[in-house]
């Protein structure tokens, strides 16, 4: 959509420095633009002087490219169409503009920057705004980015304080940094021009930018200046930088179509030399009966040799199947379409089903060998609930549960839950602490539908009539906490005019007034709010992950907390620890100061910041610590089990510490009893002795020799087998080891430290990586990608942090979870649910890729076994590239005669059903390692070729013999002699993919029998008539005639029969061991399914199923 | 790739706006639950074990075999004659015919050939002319002609295609038929003798109908004017191919068989797939039930000597050929069938043996694995 400004836009106003100037409403002086029509390359083709002798006409051989290009324009221009709809929809939006104190009707693509743009509620702002003025009258607006990111929670953005008054008469200039693509970051400064006074700077966040693409909500109408327009809009930006990814399969093809070439030169080599060979001797360059013209005769040796080594090459040109990418490129676009169907990647919650970014991709979903999966909102539900809470060391548990602890008796209603165990006090600090220290919204009546399916705020949750209400957080730990705040009393009623409100227990509004919050960012773990009491009192209160909050708090304090929190962590909750200090008035005034400060710098805000952060974060208490479950997806642990039995190793990526992150790796059954774990953490660094380097060394020596040296030589392709002894590793690692693996002190050591890790890792059945910012995601994506062997890496992850993995990793799998759309937006593909990746990967990936490979293999063979006769034929026509086609067949075959049928198949084929595929995870390894598109099968498949063609040419060869092949001694010639091969060619070839498919469905049938047909009767209708725009007839009637010979019957059938025999033989051969001996039986897949959708994947339940399936046949 | 620009689409603003509230719209997309759709389309599976293809080896082996001894006896039965007279030998009776070779000359070189046959040739003969080493499939032979020309097109028959060059004009005047393969048509006479025991010679009558194939002579091949009776008329302005010692309406004197639509002109133009081939001649009808066509006995052949062969080192024969419902004499489909049957049956039994080895280690072996 954007592309068109694109090309409009990027030659402008590049002057490269680190910020810009913006006139508001281009009052001082419209700063000109220059605009630089951007140039096209010059592509018009030269074309070549040398004309070539085409043994084919132009059109021959032009048709197959000329339909190559047609069906790529169709479904281009198709594309080009909605884009351009979708265009027309983004920049012909009418907008309106305040043009000289008028308001003027634009079309949005004609905003400049400097316009000051009207935008009314509920309408998407049509390119990057600063606030200026709101309707509101506290000066902010509300703004939903869903669109954007996913989040639709009401975002609160400010206005530029002074601007608030006539807009006409503002004189003001912005300065703002360049566009780039973060959405949460933009730094600029605006100068407010006052008569005789000096400029007054305001300082621009975030907070004051609207992005294009966000909606205004709950304010009826906003004034802003436009900063950023068309291409340099966050949005647009974001769209740029996804690299194409490319498949192992097209990898692979490119490599056969290099052998291909090499044929085809060497073909055209061989005829080239022999031809000349052939003319040295005498009277058979030139007989008497076949004269060479004038022109022929005068032309230099060599350019007639060069000329005849191109004529070769046209001829043998079909050799390279160049209707190949069209095909493959249909199959996959029509291909993805069934991952979009697929009702069982529906989820009845979201209302959506999967979704397709890319289709270039399919395939390799059937070739992942690594995957890496997130923890939250992946491998876990994301779904927060509050379970426990432990206040000053003693322990709270929330009433639904049901066990006792710690003689803690349940009682009813929520004001007596809290027993007198804390002081009163306490209790109520923290609790405040948790009602204060959050950024959730109360959901406004009137949004409640709208933000109840935006969420999937669960009401359920909370059965309490009284107090019904919903919130709204980007992160739904929050809204756990508030929630679990409001259970014991504490709710909190909203946010108005930078006043928090809550309720205490005894029902009695406080209020507090909201001075700064300290937001939460993945570095720090952490988050702050400083509020001020009724009293006059300056609160700060903090929450986060404890070990950012444990170094910040008195030692003393933490001992009584430590072992609740990580006695929850193992349990797999997700902790937090809550801590407060209170602020003397001079500590307020210089924090205050300098977080002013901080936001206002233009320059490495964002350091200055986390910086002035942690300055305030220092010296608090520690009050208590919060346990909130985070529930494992639907069948995680089935889908996590079925990916390690397809062969697959599961590595889990995640910011959690390790504790939570094992347990749930325990509940996923990634490790199991047995497995040994081998740990490289901080923890197990820390040794008095030695130095944390050394340690380290000596560690992962350690793990190297017991993983990889002392376990039994494993079989590659054969990861892991239920019914062996095999000690199974576990790997654990934090990102701080990582760091170190990854980046050692000294230089020398990293490829060694890394070597030994990765081979450690690839021992063992899963790793756990704990602790991770994003880029060490991705960056471990990125070593295992290039890692020996290169093999194919699988990223799922539903955040924004996992975007980075994602986009690293060969194929990227975003879920469609609660964090935001972010994942999403950056995949390959988009499922609802992890449970839903089995079937991807097991079912839709198989399949694919057994399909693709299929599809290329075929056409490849279809090609040789077309061309070889042909090559043949020069050998006895004097090379003199004599087509033993007609120019009908060659065009056609390609496009009309074979091409279909292979099309079917590659859509349609289940070579073993989806149910046997699931219930199977086995199945999986037998294509691993691209098995389908080795050179072994394409060997196979290339002397299946050879060895068809040599027996179409040779076969008719020998029959024409004495080409006397009519009843009434008529003879037949060269087209006929071509037409029994081609017609034998197509046969056999169509045939040869019948016996391929091992699925046939109506369309099979349909597609495989009618271009047979359709040969058939092409070739009766072309062979009918006189055709006028012909100027040679060459096949008339030479079908017919053909048909009314009874030895070309016989010899198309004994040809035929011969070619398909060996097929046949080498699968009735390789059935009893081979890979379909699992074949379906209706009924009994049934059972199969419902058996093991039943058992909980227990190894041995799913080897007895295996077996049975095994030994039926 | 595609891909990306729908991404694009649907999460363009404006689109998600309009479209309801931010994309909270309630909008089922619940994929159709059609069998295409979920690809549960009920699909026939076969499968190709040794259980289903051993009875088919069988059944092509039963049916080939007797297919191929038949045709195979059948091509045994087909009696041929062929005789070399090109003249290359010193020996050979057309030697001189074939030494003193020249282009211009008027009277025409005439050698009797004399051969005898073992076997009467009981039904119809055949017979043909054959050449060797004759490049009739070579690239710039075959597409020297022009079809519309031959159709009885009236502008290409005063502007012959590119394609005839070099054989297109001559002297200013558009050559008729144009083209390499007309210019060099077969141009010798045969003609057959038979020699009663007591010496006298009858010739036998041969036919000129039916030589060639009946689309061409009636749809492909037109003479130009219609149906004007009047060839001369219709080819005024017109060459001769130089290598013709008469004009193209010269041809023959019956009006059905003269100019374009002469049947042996038409056979010469249905060029041949490979550099040695045949092309009927005439063809000996078979006169009673009683009598063989061709006798045992003595024949001789007149052979009128007009076409050269000895620069390119071909070779001229004539043959005579009974045919069968299969064409002519060739053992190859024969001995093929008889092969493939074999091998068929021969695999079968292997199969049956190995399906039967296998068959009992198959269940017995995959339990334990």
């Amino acid at each position: 959509m954007l592309r068109r400004r694109l090309n409009r836009l990027c030659g402008g106003d590049e002057k490269r420095v680190d910020s810009r100037t913006i006139y508001v409403g281009h009052r001082p002086c419209p700063d000109t633009e220059a605009f630089i029509p951007s140039k096209f390359c010059d592509n018009r083709i030269v074309s070549s002087k040398v004309i070539v002798d085409t043994p084919t006409s132009p059109v021959t051989s032009g048709l197959p490219l000329f339909f190559v290009i047609t069906v790529t324009a169709i479904k281009q221009g198709y594309e080009d169409w909605l884009r351009h709809k979708a265009d027309n929809e983004v920049n012909k939006y009418p907008v309106t503009v305040l043009e000289d104190g008028r308001s003027v009707k634009k079309e949005s693509e004609k905003i400049k920057v400097g316009d000051v743009v009207e935008v009314v509620e509920d309408e998407t702002f049509p390119c990057d705004l600063i606030l200026l003025q709101s309707s509101r009258e506290d000066g902010t607006c509300f703004v939903t980015t869903a669109s954007l990111d996913g989040e639709s929670n009401h975002k609160t953005h400010y206005t530029v304080p002074d601007t608030e008054k006539d807009l006409q008469a503002l004189p003001a200039t912005i300065e703002c940094e360049q566009p780039q693509p973060d959405l949460y970051k933009f730094v600029g400064r605006m100068h407010i021009y006052k008569p005789e006074q000096e400029p007054a700077v305001r300082s621009l966040g975030p907070e004051n930018l609207l992005l294009k693409g966000a909606t205004l909500k709950n304010t009826k109408k906003i004034y802003g200046v436009a900063v950023y327009t068309g291409m340099e809009t966050k949005m647009a930006l974001n769209y740029q930088g996804k690299s194409q990814k490319r498949s192992a399969v097209e990898k692979s093809i490119n490599a056969f179509l290099l052998v291909y070439l090499c044929i085809l030169i060497s073909k055209a080599v061989v005829c080239t030399t022999l031809k000349y060979v052939w003319q040295s001797k005498e009277g058979q360059d030139e007989p008497w009966y076949n004269q060479k013209t004038q022109k022929e005769k005068d032309t230099n040796m060599y350019l007639k040799m060069f000329t005849d080594f191109l004529s070769f090459m046209v001829l043998f040109n079909f050799i390279i199947p160049v209707s190949m990418y069209v095909t493959v490129e249909m199959q996959k676009f029509l291909g993805s379409f069934f991952i979009t169907w697929d009702k069982d990647f529906f989820d009845p919650e979201i209302q959506e089903g999967a979704l397709v970014n890319t289709s270039d991709l399919n395939e390799e979903l059937g070739q992942v060998e690594y995957v890496f999966t997130d923890k939250t909102g992946t491998l876990t539900q994301n779904n927060m609930e509050f379970i426990e809470c432990c206040i000053d060391g003693f322990q709270y548990k929330h009433r639904d549960t049901r066990s006792e602890l710690d003689g803690f008796t349940v009682t009813d209603g929520p004001v007596n839950k809290l027993q007198q165990k804390a002081g009163q006090e306490k209790e109520e600090l923290f609790l405040r602490a948790l009602c204060l220290c959050h950024t959730v919204q109360v959901k406004e009546a009137g949004s409640e539908v709208l933000a109840d399916q935006v969420d999937g705020i669960d009401g359920l949750l909370l059965p309490q009539p009284e107090e019904e209400r919903g919130f709204i957080a980007s992160s739904p730990d929050e809204i756990a906490l508030v929630r679990g705040a409001m259970e014991y009393g504490f709710t909190f009623l909203g946010l108005e005019s930078k006043s928090m409100k809550i309720k205490n227990r005894e029902n009695n509004i406080e209020e507090y007034k909201l001075l700064h919050v300290l937001n939460f960012d993945p570095v720090r773990r952490r988050m702050s709010v400083i509020v001020q009491t009724k009293s006059g009192e300056t609160l700060l209160f903090c929450k986060g992950a404890d070990s950012s909050i444990f170094p910040r708090v008195r030692p003393e304090e933490v001992d009584r907390i430590r072992m609740h929190v990580e006695r929850n962590a193992t349990e797999g909750y997700r902790t937090l620890c809550v801590a407060y200090k209170q602020l003397s008035a001079e500590e307020y005034a210089v924090a205050d100061t300098g977080l002013r400060e901080a936001r206002l710098a233009l320059q490495d805000r964002e350091q200055k910041l986390m910086a002035m952060y942690n300055q305030v974060e220092t010296g608090m208490s520690l009050i208590g610590a919060t346990a909130v479950e985070d529930r494992l997806q639907e069948e995680a642990a089935e889908t996590m089990e079925a990916l390690q039995g397809a062969g697959m190793k599961v590595w889990v990526l995640t910011g959690d510490k390790m504790e939570t992150a094992k347990s749930t790796c325990y509940a996923c059954r990634l490790f199991q009893r047995g497995t040994e774990l081998l740990e490289l953490t901080v923890r197990t660094l820390e040794d008095g002795r030695l130095k944390r380097e050394e340690k380290l060394l000596e560690l992962l020596r350690d793990y190297h020799r017991r993983a990889v040296q002392d376990a039994p030589p494993v079989k590659a392709g054969v990861t892991r087998s239920w019914s062996t002894a095999n000690q199974d590793y576990g790997f654990i690692i934090d990102g701080a080891t990582l760091s170190l693996v990854m980046n050692p002190p000294r230089e020398a050591d990293a490829s060694q430290y890394r070597s030994l890790f990765l081979q450690i890792c690839q021992n063992c059945t899963a790793v756990l990586c704990c602790r991770m910012a994003p880029l060490q995601k991705a960056q471990i994506v990125k070593m295992v990608k290039n890692s020996k062997g290169s093999p194919i890496t699988l990223s799922i992850g539903d955040g924004a942090n996992d975007v980075s993995m994602i986009l690293e990793a060969h194929v990227g799998i975003g879920i469609k979870g609660k964090e935001g759309r972010q994942a999403v937006r950056n995949s390959d593909y988009a499922i609802p649910k992890l449970k839903h990746l089995k079937k991807l990967l097991l079912a839709h990936g198989h399949l694919y890729y057994v399909r693709i490979a299929h599809l290329v293999q075929y056409f490849f063979y279809k090609n040789l076994c077309f061309i070889l006769p042909q090559f043949l034929y020069q050998f006895f026509c004097g090379y003199s590239q004599q087509p033993l086609y007609d120019a009908a067949y060659l065009t056609m075959y390609n496009i009309c005669f074979t091409s279909m049928p292979i099309l079917a198949y590659s859509l349609l084929e289940q070579h073993i059903s989806m149910e046997i595929l699931l219930d199977n995870a086995a199945l999986y390894r037998e294509i691993a390692n691209n098995a389908m598109l080795r050179w072994r099968p394409f060997l196979y498949w290339t002397v299946l070729g050879i060895f068809q063609g040599l027996l179409f040419f040779f076969g008719v060869r020998f029959l024409f013999s004495n080409p006397a092949l009519q009843d009434n001694g008529q003879v037949f010639g060269n087209w006929s002699y071509g037409t029994i091969v081609f017609t034998v060619l197509v046969f056999t070839v169509t045939l040869k993919l019948a016996l391929d498919t091992r699925h046939w469905t109506w369309i099979n049938h349909f597609v495989i029998w009618g271009s047979l047909a359709f040969y058939v009767f092409f070739s009766f209708f072309w062979g009918g008539i006189i055709w006028p725009f012909l100027k040679q007839q060459r096949l008339y009637f030479v079908f017919a005639n053909m048909l009314s010979s009874v030895s070309a019957w016989l010899v198309i059938i004994i040809l035929i029969l011969l070619s398909l025999l060996p097929e046949i033989l080498l699968v009735v051969l390789r059935k009893p061991r081979g890979p379909h001996s699992r074949q379906k039986k209706p009924s009994q897949s049934n059972v199969g399914g419902s058996q093991s959708s039943q058992s909980s994947a227990r190894p041995l339940l799913m080897r007895t199923f295996s077996d049975e399936s095994n030994s039926v046949i | 790739m595609m891909a990306s620009s729908y991404s694009a689409k649907e999460e363009d603003g404006h689109h998600s706006g309009s479209a309801g509230l931010g994309g909270a719209a309630i909008r089922t997309r619940k994929p159709d639950n059609t069998a295409f759709k979920q690809q549960r389309l009920p699909a026939w599976q076969p499968i190709l074990t040794a259980g289903t293809v051993l009875p088919a080896f069988f059944i092509i082996g039963l049916i080939f075999i007797p297919i191929g001894i038949g045709l195979y006896v059948t091509s045994n039965n087909i009696k041929e004659f062929e005789i070399d007279y090109t003249g290359t030998d010193m020996s050979s009776p057309c030697f001189n015919c074939s030494q003193s070779f020249s282009w211009n000359s008027t009277t025409p070189c005439k050698c009797v050939l004399f051969f005898s046959l073992d076997q009467p040739f009981e039904s119809n003969v055949f017979m043909y002319y054959g050449l060797s080493n004759f490049y009739q499939n070579h690239r710039r032979y075959v597409k020297s002609r022009d079809d519309s020309q031959l159709n009885g097109d009236q502008r290409s028959l005063k502007e012959p295609s590119k394609e005839c060059e070099p054989y297109r004009t001559n002297e200013n005047k558009p050559i008729a038929p144009c083209g390499a393969i007309a210019n060099s048509m077969f141009n010798d006479t045969l003609d057959l003798f038979y020699i009663d025991p007591n010496g006298t010679k009858t010739q036998i009558l041969l036919i000129k109908k039916g030589i060639a194939w009946w689309t061409d002579k009636h749809v492909k091949f037109r003479n130009p004017g219609g149906s004007n009776p009047n060839l001369t008329a219709a080819f005024i302005e017109t060459a001769k191919p130089v290598n013709w010692h008469k004009p193209v309406y010269e041809l023959d004197i019956d009006s059905e068989n003269n100019g374009f639509i002469n049947e042996d002109f038409i056979v010469w133009m249905r060029t041949a797939a490979l550099p040695t081939f045949r092309k009927l001649y005439r063809i000996i009808q078979k006169k009673n039930n009683m009598t063989p066509t061709l006798p045992r006995g003595s024949y001789s052949l007149e052979v009128t000597y007009n076409y050269p062969v000895r620069s390119f080192e071909g070779r001229k024969r004539m043959i005579l050929s009974t045919i069968s419902w299969m064409g002519g004499k060739n053992p190859f489909l024969g001995i093929a069938y008889i092969t493939v049957g074999s091998i068929c049956f021969f695999l079968g039994v292997v199969l049956l043996f190995i399906h039967h080895k296998y068959g009992n280690r198959n269940n017995s072996s995959d339990v334990p694995n």
